[in-house]
């Protein structure tokens, strides 16, 4: 029998249709690999019971011939996404002991289509964080460590940092990931895998834990492009129950990847040249944009003159959402309520409820939130941040109309860094981890980040492109053609 | 701007967090610190520019009025910390 580990969909896909082994065998083969990873800290919850069920199911659908692409895969799912009947917690203590009685639509459409859940991936709390490191299970740890013979446990990145660690380690074929300022796409570069951040509208929210609404997507991290657009596939679609999911077609997004670019113009940001960028990420850019050109593709400098204030405008809207959204957790419907006091009353109640129930990123950006939203600094912050939300959308509106097919920037701006090495920096130094991949989220754009490089301690360093709203079939045929370039095909050895 | 202790309170009352008085202090200078990241925001001239509602040019739609769900009480109480008679618990809320 084949190797059953460092399967990608496509892979196991066809290997599933030709019999040469079937859907239980490789779920038990994964199922194993996410059991014995406990050093990695990537699932939180293991579901073998309901992975084996739906392996034999997916096994008879394919025998009877009827085997959509992610028929029989085995997925690990991000703790954002209410799973019926499992632990869905969104990585948080005030979600404590929550099983929802229903399943979130992009969830769903994967059982649809015959995929396999492994189990639960950490992440960030809520998703707020870079590192993966806020979640209340502890930090999921990358497999990846630094070629200086030391055993400094690195991240993953966040907020979907479970997600990356998983695929990257093989501890699953494929995850799904959620991001709001670059969640998906900055662990994809931390790990060396593809994470594809779809447009606004594209995939459903419905039943996915809300943090900054505007600004949530979900999307597939996978070991490749062509897995990405399987399973981007599988996610997306029109959903009544998100008024802002977008009637709008799929488009076989698989069918779209000829690897062709000859003639597409790529836009190179010059806004997105940094003060004090490492000379790596500069050099892992321009090899980037050498792969492009190579293939036929026009390059072209551009400006997206307010890209400086993207993280600040973001820091102002996505808390402001987040508390909103957030006040839900009051300890009367679900998860952890506080235990009072003689005389205390339903006040007291909210306060330790949620004092005791989000931890300190969560409760600093609800903080933040209430103060930008409260009467006399509405205007000031949050009605003008939405203003500057304006500008930075037009910035590419304006690059995209001058006939721009996509731009590439750094996906990062650095490689992984170690657990607990920013733990006394200011938080601003952690959101800088999303200055290149925050714009994307702010304008509705897809982006997918794709892993080109590695840095000189044998890190992984990726590349983010950036399509058009609703050209993600274009975007990841632009991928696919940077992936076949640059022939990234390291593994994290094994060590866990 | 700079957030002092009687904000700190003021706005984590505003966000139902409980904050111990001896925390407050180092909650506002936290606070101030992320606050001074946003000023750069007032650098940007923003006359004459709408503030963005929806970054999508879709209209909401909108379906007729009639009942797609319900009938699901046992549901929705399910996961509630204290649930009683069919209803949520919570403190004492009046006299």
């Amino acid at each position: 029998m084949a190797d059953l580990q460092k399967m990608t969909i496509a892979t196991a896909r066809d290997a599933l249709r030709k019999g040469d082994f079937t859907s239980l065998e490789l779920t038990e083969s994964y199922l194993d690999a996410s059991s014995s990873a406990a050093a990695l800290n990537a699932y939180i919850a293991h579901t073998p019971d309901l992975a084996r069920d739906q392996a034999k199911a997916a096994d008879a659908r394919i025998s009877s011939g009827d085997a959509p692409s992610m028929c029989g895969i085995p997925l690990g799912i991000k703790d954002l996404f209410c799973t019926r009947d499992v632990q869905t917690q969104a990585a948080s203590a005030i979600l404590e002991g929550f099983r929802p009685p229903y399943e979130s639509t992009t969830t769903q459409q994967l059982w649809d289509a015959g995929a396999v859940m492994l189990g639960k991936l950490n992440m960030d709390e809520f998703a707020m964080g870079s590192s993966n490191e806020t979640s209340t299970y502890g930090p999921a740890v990358s497999p990846w460590r630094r070629a200086d013979g030391g055993n400094t446990d690195l991240t993953p990145g966040g907020s979907s940092g479970g997600s990356a660690s998983a695929v990257s380690a093989d501890l699953c074929v494929a995850a799904t990931g959620t991001d709001t300022g670059g969640s998906i796409r900055q662990p994809a570069a931390f790990t060396g895998i593809v994470g594809v951040k779809p447009t606004y509208g594209r995939v459903s929210r419905w039943g996915i834990v809300a943090f900054a609404s505007s600004l949530d997507q979900a999307g597939p991290m996978t070991k490749t492009v062509r897995d990405a657009a399987i399973m981007l596939e599988a996610m997306a679609g029109h959903d009544p129950k998100d008024s802002t999911s977008a009637p709008m077609p799929v488009p076989d997004f698989e069918a779209a990847l000829t690897g062709d670019i000859r003639g597409k113009t790529i836009g190179i940001p010059k806004e997105y040249r940094l003060e004090g960028m490492p000379q790596e990420i500069e050099t892992l850019w321009a090899d980037g944009t050498a792969m492009l050109r190579d293939a036929g593709a026009r390059i072209v400098d551009i400006s997206l003159p307010h890209t400086k204030y993207a993280l600040p405008a973001y820091y102002v809207i996505a808390p402001a959402e987040a508390s909103s959204n957030l006040a839900r957790y009051d300890g009367v419907r679900y998860g952890h309520r506080a235990t009072l006091s003689q005389g205390e009353g339903v006040t007291e109640m909210y306060e330790r409820t949620r004092a005791e129930g989000f931890g300190k990123e969560v409760q600093r950006r609800i903080m933040i939130g209430a103060y930008v939203l409260s009467a006399g600094y509405y205007d000031a912050y949050y009605k003008r941040a939405q203003k500057v939300r304006t500008l930075i959308k037009q910035d590419f509106e304006r690059v995209f109309a001058d006939g721009i097919d996509a731009i590439l920037t750094p996906a990062t701006p650095s490689a992984s860094f170690g657990i607990g090495e920013m733990a006394d920096a200011d938080p601003i130094k952690m959101y800088l981890n999303d200055v290149f991949t925050v714009t994307v989220n702010l304008a509705g754009l897809p982006g997918i980040s794709v892993p080109t490089g590695l840095d000189s301690q044998g890190l992984p360093l990726g590349l983010q492109l950036i399509g058009q709203p609703w050209g993600e079939a274009e975007m990841l045929n632009t991928a696919y053609a940077l992936e076949k370039a640059a022939g990234f095909a390291h593994y994290a050895p094994k060590w866990w | 701007m700079s957030i002092d202790k009687d904000t700190a309170r003021r706005v984590a009352h505003l966000a139902r967090i409980e904050v111990a008085e001896d925390a407050l202090e180092g909650l506002a200078a936290e606070l101030s610190g992320i606050l001074g990241f946003m000023e750069q925001l007032m650098e940007v001239d923003v006359d004459g520019v709408e503030p963005m509602t929806s970054v999508t040019p879709l209209d909401l739609p909108r379906r007729a009025d009639q009942v797609t769900d319900g009938n699901k009480q046992a549901d929705i109480l399910r996961n509630a910390p204290d649930a009683r008679e069919g209803f949520f618990a919570v403190p004492k809320v009046v006299e």
